[in-house]
Formats: structure tokens, C-alpha cells, sequence
């Protein structure tokens, strides 16, 4: 086989996996839209939440050090231990349940039957409390982030293709994982609400809110619930990123890259989450690696909206999202 | 007891359909008018011009469009970052290749070339609606701000792939580049404002501006009465998209001086003129003063008094407004989803049966 054709099956098979990353934050949006009818924009700035979060536990950094620092003039920073990966995950999971119950009673308790541009917008209002919150809790420095996952070149597909080609693809560890997690998280989304009595009624709420409170489901309850899913999700996405790319603010703009996924897959769709992030993961990874250098390079920045953009015109409603029909 | 309309007689269909119709309301709006032009001038200084004024009137002129887009249309757009560069670059292109010709003309036609742009990037606005559109014009922000970095015409070549802002005059006195006086950049971007902001308040008013707000209120609906949504839309994207390039063309020309595209106009600067929409009222040209005013008027009052005042770190302080700020846009559209417009609104009506309520 020519070079540059291996190199652009090598580029695409890349962007797959960096399509897997996009979907998982994906994912939280369609599970909040779907439940509650929000367009949560605070979901990317969650994933850092979580992931500074789960640093600062993991590392023992004293929680609001700058802020008592510079109040009391004291200096403390960490309380000087170190706790394992898997319980410190264990414990950001319980911080972001409870902040999806603070999120529910401080703002969407006083929100409901708001338009969805107003409650579009309170999520805005989130994302800048949350980001100026999860700096002036743990800093706002760059951290490493590691909780045991493997990383760089894997041995095994690097050889086997060196030995059918005669060239060796470079596939990350790190990205293996990211989509056997992502697939196994879509696994169990889908059995929890298929076959749970909590996942029933959460699609009986995501199906119409009034029937739902008719017959006795608990909004609250649900969406409680649902953003405490999400931050779940949101703490799998800023795992992966967080090691990827180290903790820091830039991860907060994936969730501006996971929009166009959503567009193209649909809001209401979990497998169109999925297979949005791998087109567009795909796309923009081989756009920039054939037309790319003919045009100046850097495209990944706004290869995903145009395509979003154009693929819209087409179809309003997104690859498998719900025909729109509007009444007057 | 002296706001009221008791013996305000209208006696004109003119009269009848002003803008201010109560009295009171019209000799104050003469009133701030005296005052931004004949006191403001003659005692502002440095500080006061860069921190406040030029900010607030230059970031009201960037409201007034998008609240014409978004509160008067419905269209909710998140790429006035990128149409504000449209307008910055359009000046710098204009300013460096035709030097004789004035500023003023150069800042209008900067406008109307971002008003081309906003048409074409609207036209999906006629196929697809909501979030779906709001997402669409990130396509526009990140596309634009993209090109203005990567393609070296559009910043002449230079080296550092900054613009900067060459010396111009108007009447014979330097408004843009290093040299200009405090007063004389501030008079120039509140002439703008003032024209501007009166061109807004008779459009929305008038047969275009009911067009947007029938089509805002409900599409299908304006269109079985005869409205037509591509010509009604594409105004105002148009019409915003002017707005908004002169208020890039000002912030970049007069305020800046020189401007890096990615830092000047990025996404947040998006955030930030849609917050001043939201915070001041959508559906209002006042709403629009008020939400610049707050904006641009809070972080220089937090940074004096956390940085000031108690002494903290400047970066503590920079997350802090940021809490503050996302709380605050949580808050009011709680407790106020119509912003502080609609407060006005509830205050002018108390204060008609003051102090003699029923």
C-alpha cells in the first residue's frame, strides 16, 4: 500500500478515537436535554470541575487555600497526605452528586416552565460561577493528572500492523481505553434506563413532564437524578481529558467542540452522540491532514461547526434526532 | 409626585407616539444628554476614558445590535465576537488603504461589509432554529477568528500578526493612535453611540421592528399574516451585524489601538455582549445601556475593592468575578428574567401613584 494512504487510515483510525472523547461529553448533554429539555452548557466546565476536583482530593490539597491565604494571611496549602485513585474517585463522584442537588434546588427548582433560552442561559451563568468556584477552590494552575490509566504507544497494534503493511500505526493507550469505557458507559446507560424502575421513569419524564408528574413521578427527583448522572459522565470525560491534556481551563472548551457533535447526531440521541463524535472526530482529523496544509493549517478549530453548519441546512434535526414538528 | 402624565396633553399624532411621552422622562433625557456632551468632555481623564466611558459606549453600541437580533428578532446568536472582528479588520484594511478619506466613513463602511457578512452566516437562520442556530453561529466566531489570523492580507503582513491603529484626525483633532486625548476618543465613540442608538429605538418601533418582534413571538404565525421570514430575518441580521462591526471597528480603532484576533474578539467577548443583553433586558435599547453599564462598570468596582481594598491577589480576584458574575446572570433571571430593564419598567410604574397609591 502507498504511504499516504496508510498515513490517512492512520489519521482517521486517530480521529475515531479522538471522536470517542468528544462523544463522552456528548453524552451528558443529550442525557440532561433529554430528561429536563436544558441545553446544559455548564457540561464541559463540570468535566474540569470534576477533574480539579479529583486532583485536589487525590493530591491532599486543602480546599479554598487562596481564598483563607489571603484572608487570614496564613499559608496552607495541602493537608500532606495522598489518597488512593480509586477512593478519591469514589469521593469526586459524591462532590458531584451534590452538586447536582445544589444545582436543583438553588436554580432549577425556581426555573421550571422558564423558556429554554432562559434556562439555556442560567446554564451559562453556571459555567462562569463553577469555573471562578473550582479555581478558587483548588487553583488555577496546570495539574497532572493520574489515576493509574496507561498511556502512549500500544506494542501490540504498532507491530502487528508493522508486520501486515510494513508500517507501524501509532494508536495511544489511552485512547484504547477512553473507547472501552465509552462503550461500556453507553452499555450501561442504556440497560439502567431500559430495565431500572428509576431509568423508566426517567424516560417517562424525558417523554412529557406532565404525564410523568400525573402518575406520580418526582421531577425533583429525576432531576436530581439526571444532573447527578451527568456529573458522573462529566467526571469520566475530565478523567480522560484530564490525563490526556493535563487539568487546566482549555478543558472546559471541549464541551464548545461537543456542541457540533450534538448537531450532528441530534440532541435527543445517545447513539447519535456517539456516532456525531465519530464523524466529526474523523473529519476534522483527515480535513486537516489533506486539505489542511493548503490552506494555512489549525482547521480543527472551526471544521466541526462549518460541517455542523452545512449537514443543518439539510437536516435541522440532526442524523437521529426527533422529527421537528411545530403547530402554531 | 413630579413623575406623571396628568396635564400632558397630546394634541398630535406626533405627539402622541414619541418616544418619551412623559415629561419628566424627556428633560431627563435631555438632561444625561447635556451632561455626557458639555460636562463629561472637560473633566474626564485618562483613567476615567479607558476604564469606563469608551468601554461602556462602545460595548453598548455591541449590545444594541445584538439585542436587536436577539431580543427584537429571537435569533440568539453567539458570534459577535467574530462579527466584531469583521469590523475592526474591515477598518484597519479600510484605514491603511484609503488614508485621505475620513475615519467616520471608514467606521460606517466597516459596518456595512460586517453586515454583508452577518447576512450570509444568518442564512441558515431560515432552515434551522433555537439552540440549533445559536450553535451554528459559533461556526461563525470560530471560522472568522480563524481567518483573520491564518490569512496575512487581512493584517497587512506584519510580522507580529497584530493590527495597529495609524493616526487619523477628525475636524483637524486625533481620535485614534497613540496621541489622541482622552476626551477627544470619548466625544467620537458618543456621537456614534447617540446616532446609533437613535437609529435603533426608530427602527424597532417602526414596521421593521414589528416585523422582528412578530417573528420573534412566534414564526409560523407572523408568516400566515404576511410576514416574510427571509426578509424580516435576514434585517436584522443585517441591521445587528452593523451595529455590531461599528462597535468592533471603534473598540479596535479608537479604544485598543492594537489588536490580536483571538484575544481581542474570542468567544468570551461573545459571552459578554450576550450577558449585557441578558442582564440589561432583551427587547430594550435601554436594556442594552444597562447591561454595558453593569458589565464593564463590576469588575472595575471588584478589582478596587478585593485588590484595592482588602489586598488579595489579582488572580484570586479574577476568579472571584467570575463567580460573581455567573451568580449574578443565575439571579437575575430568577428573580428578574426580563433584566434590569423590566426593574426600570416596574419602577416607573410605582412611581406614577407615588405617593398616593389606590
Amino acid at each position: 500500500m502507498p504511504d499516504t494512504l496508510l498515513f490517512a487510515i492512520e489519521v482517521s483510525l486517530n480521529g475515531l478515537m479522538a471522536g470517542v472523547m468528544y462523544a463522552l461529553v456528548a453524552l451528558g448533554f443529550v442525557l440532561i436535554f433529554k430528561a429536563s429539555g436544558i441545553f446544559n452548557y455548564a457540561q464541559g466546565v463540570m468535566a474540569l470541575f470534576a477533574a480539579l476536583t479529583l486532583v485536589g482530593i487525590q493530591q491532599g490539597q486543602v480546599p479554598f487555600a487562596g481564598l483563607i491565604n489571603a484572608a487570614f494571611g496564613t499559608s496552607v496549602h495541602s493537608f500532606g497526605w495522598t489518597v488512593p485513585a480509586l477512593l478519591s474517585i469514589a469521593l469526586t463522584a459524591l462532590v458531584m452528586v451534590a452538586l447536582a442537588i445544589a444545582v436543583e434546588r438553588l436554580v432549577l427548582k425556581y426555573l421550571v416552565n422558564q423558556e429554554p433560552i432562559i434556562l439555556f442561559m442560567a446554564t451559562i451563568g453556571l459555567a462562569y460561577f463553577l469555573e471562578g468556584f473550582g479555581d478558587v477552590m483548588w487553583g488555577a494552575d496546570i495539574k497532572r493528572l493520574d489515576v493509574g490509566l496507561p498511556q502512549g504507544l500500544n506494542l501490540v497494534i504498532d507491530e502487528a500492523t508493522f508486520g501486515m503493511f510494513g508500517y507501524g500505526f501509532y494508536i495511544d493507550n489511552l485512547d484504547i481505553v477512553a473507547t472501552v469505557i465509552a462503550a461500556a458507559l453507553v452499555l450501561t446507560l442504556t440497560v439502567y434506563s431500559q430495565y431500572s424502575r428509576d431509568g423508566r421513569a426517567l424516560r417517562a419524564v424525558a417523554d412529557d413532564h406532565q404525564a410523568a408528574l400525573s402518575v406520580g413521578i418526582s421531577l425533583r427527583y429525576i432531576w436530581v437524578l439526571v444532573w447527578a448522572i451527568a456529573g458522573f459522565v462529566a467526571l469520566v470525560a475530565g478523567i480522560m481529558w484530564g490525563t490526556k491534556l493535563g487539568v487546566q481551563f482549555s478543558l472546559s472548551l471541549i464541551a464548545l467542540k461537543a456542541l457540533p457533535v450534538l448537531m450532528l447526531g441530534g440532541f435527543t440521541s445517545i447513539p447519535g452522540a456517539i456516532v456525531g463524535g465519530l464523524i466529526i472526530g474523523m473529519g476534522e482529523k483527515l480535513f486537516e491532514f489533506l486539505v489542511g496544509p493548503l490552506i494555512g493549517g489549525a482547521t480543527e478549530n472551526w471544521f466541526a461547526y462549518v460541517l455542523a453548519l452545512l449537514f443543518l441546512v439539510f437536516r435541522p434535526q440532526g442524523l437521529f434526532g426527533e422529527k421537528i414538528i411545530e403547530r402554531v | 409626585m413630579l413623575y406623571r402624565e396628568a396635564g400632558d396633553f397630546k394634541t398630535s399624532y406626533v405627539a402622541d407616539s414619541q418616544t418619551f411621552p412623559i415629561r419628566f422622562d424627556r428633560w431627563g433625557y435631555y438632561a444625561v444628554l447635556a451632561v455626557a456632551f458639555g460636562v463629561v468632555p472637560f473633566w474626564i481623564d485618562d483613567y476615567w476614558a479607558n476604564a469606563v466611558f469608551v468601554p461602556f459606549l462602545i460595548y453598548a453600541i455591541a449590545a444594541i445590535g445584538l439585542n436587536i437580533l436577539t431580543g427584537y428578532c429571537g435569533q440568539v446568536s453567539l458570534g459577535t465576537g467574530g462579527f466584531m472582528a469583521v469590523g475592526a479588520y474591515s477598518v484597519y484594511k479600510l484605514m491603511t488603504a484609503f488614508p485621505d478619506v475620513s475615519i467616520v466613513i471608514h467606521v460606517l463602511l466597516a459596518g456595512l461589509i460586517t453586515a454583508g457578512v452577518g447576512v450570509l452566516f444568518g442564512l441558515p437562520s431560515l432552515r434551522i432554529k433555537g439552540f440549533y442556530l445559536a450553535v451554528a453561529t459559533l461556526a461563525a466566531q470560530f471560522f472568522l477568528v480563524w481567518l483573520f489570523n491564518r490569512v496575512p492580507w487581512f493584517y497587512n503582513y506584519s510580522a507580529s500578526g497584530q493590527i495597529s491603529a495609524p493616526e487619523r484626525t477628525v475636524l483637524g483633532v486625533a481620535v485614534t493612535g497613540p496621541n489622541a486625548d482622552p476626551w477627544a476618543i470619548y466625544m467620537i465613540c458618543l456621537v456614534f453611540v447617540v446616532a446609533l442608538a437613535w437609529l435603533a429605538r426608530n427602527l424597532t418601533r417602526g414596521a421593521l421592528g414589528r416585523q422582528w418582534r412578530a417573528i420573534r413571538d412566534m414564526d409560523i404565525a407572523a408568516e400566515i399574516i404576511g410576514v416574510n421570514p427571509l426578509r424580516a430575518k435576514l434585517s436584522a441580521f443585517a441591521v445587528s451585524s452593523f451595529f455590531v462591526g461599528v462597535a468592533g471597528a471603534l473598540f479596535f480603532a479608537v479604544y485598543l489601538g492594537a489588536v490580536e484576533v483571538g484575544e481581542a474578539f474570542g468567544i468570551n467577548k461573545s459571552f459578554l455582549v450576550l450577558f449585557m443583553v441578558i442582564i440589561g433586558g432583551l427587547g430594550s435599547i435601554f436594556g442594552s445601556f444597562a447591561g454595558a453599564a453593569f458589565l464593564v462598570l463590576l469588575p472595575v468596582f471588584l478589582k478596587n475593592v478585593l485588590v484595592g481594598g482588602l489586598g488579595w491577589p489579582t488572580d484570586l480576584a479574577a476568579q472571584i468575578e467570575l463567580m460573581i458574575v455567573g451568580g449574578l446572570i443565575v439571579t437575575f433571571l430568577i428573580a428578574e428574567p426580563h433584566g434590569l430593564a423590566q426593574l426600570w419598567r416596574v419602577a416607573k410604574e410605582k412611581l406614577r401613584l407615588w405617593p398616593f397609591p389606590h
